[in-house]
């Protein structure tokens, strides 16, 4: 019998330009923000509506040399991981393995740095309880931080999955995605590092 | 997202985006004396710089689709108008 799929023209596999997986991780992106937005906005809303923004615990033995660090670090991140999908889009298994590896040693020192800051800020007696400025620092960075200890673990997923050669060239869409994530995780730091570590001290 | 991505500048935005990160502690030091105008309003549009360059290149936005546009469209548009409200309300213009 003659086959009848040999007149139809292959199918393109994103004739809109994206990949379903694409669309659906912009979307979350787009919802995660919008709760970004929520939690800001009410940290605006109490730094404005309080007329002696108190910062206990910021002392200035700590300044902004660890978070500028941590910003720095981020942003070096969110750079391996473009690398990685790079390295895998010529074909590179090595390289995508490297550089992931290295995204993830990123996010794991920025969490450790991150308790590290908590703790010295909790030992100092900025505990959440004590004002409209632990509360809202707390949640901000908590939530970010959970952002990030989570993309860590997705990570770690994708970077298993590399390991047993799961991707290729033409076949790499999940490490795409996992960098759309971690690269919001570093957009959002760095709204996050001039709203809650800039201007609070400018303003001073 | 096409391939035209393969050659994007990607240390040359890490280098931006240092240079932006360094300029924003200095603007922020107090010792600099900037007023609180300037400085909040420097610090915006340095931290939007910023974001627009992780967004443009690093999350390939500068390549991307028109729909993809679309779906980060939306929620730009409630976070100004939500901004905008929250601070009419806290600033006490209503």
């Amino acid at each position: 019998m003659e086959s009848t799929t040999a007149a139809v023209p292959a199918l393109k596999r994103d004739p809109l330009g994206f990949t379903p997986g694409k669309l659906a991780m912009w979307l979350f992106l787009a919802s995660d923000a919008m709760g970004f937005m929520g939690l800001i906005g009410a940290y605006m809303v109490a730094r404005i509506s309080s007329h002696d923004w108190q910062i206990p615990g910021r002392d200035p033995d700590f300044g902004i040399g660890l978070t500028a660090f941590m910003t720095f670090l981020l942003i070096v991140s969110s750079v391996t991981m473009v690398t990685a999908l790079a390295a895998i889009q010529k074909g590179n298994r090595k390289g995508l393995l490297l550089w992931l590896g290295l995204t993830i040693l990123g996010g794991l020192t920025f969490v450790g740095l991150q308790a590290y800051e908590w703790t010295h800020l909790i030992h100092a007696g900025l505990l959440p309880s004590k004002s409209n400025y632990a509360a809202t620092f707390y949640t901000l960075t908590g939530f970010h931080g959970l952002h990030v200890s989570i993309g860590v673990v997705y990570l770690s997923c994708i970077w298993i999955r590399s390991k047993q050669g799961a991707y290729t060239a033409e076949k790499h869409s999940p490490v795409e995605l996992v960098g759309l994530y971690w690269h919001f995780v570093d957009l959002v730091w760095i709204v996050l590092f001039t709203i809650i570590y800039l201007i609070p001290d400018a303003v001073k | 997202m096409s391939s035209d991505h393969a050659n994007a500048p990607y240390y040359k935005v890490l280098a931006g985006l240092t240079f932006f990160t360094i300029l924003e502690i200095i603007w922020a030091l107090p010792s600099v004396g900037i007023g609180r105008g300037l400085l909040i309003g420097g610090l915006a549009i340095m931290a939007g710089i910023k974001a627009a360059m992780v967004g443009l290149y690093y999350m390939h936005l500068k390549w991307e689709a028109k729909v993809i546009w679309g779906v980060i469209a939306f929620p730009i548009v409630l976070v100004v108008v939500m901004i905008a409200g929250l601070l009419a309300d806290a600033i006490g213009y209503y």
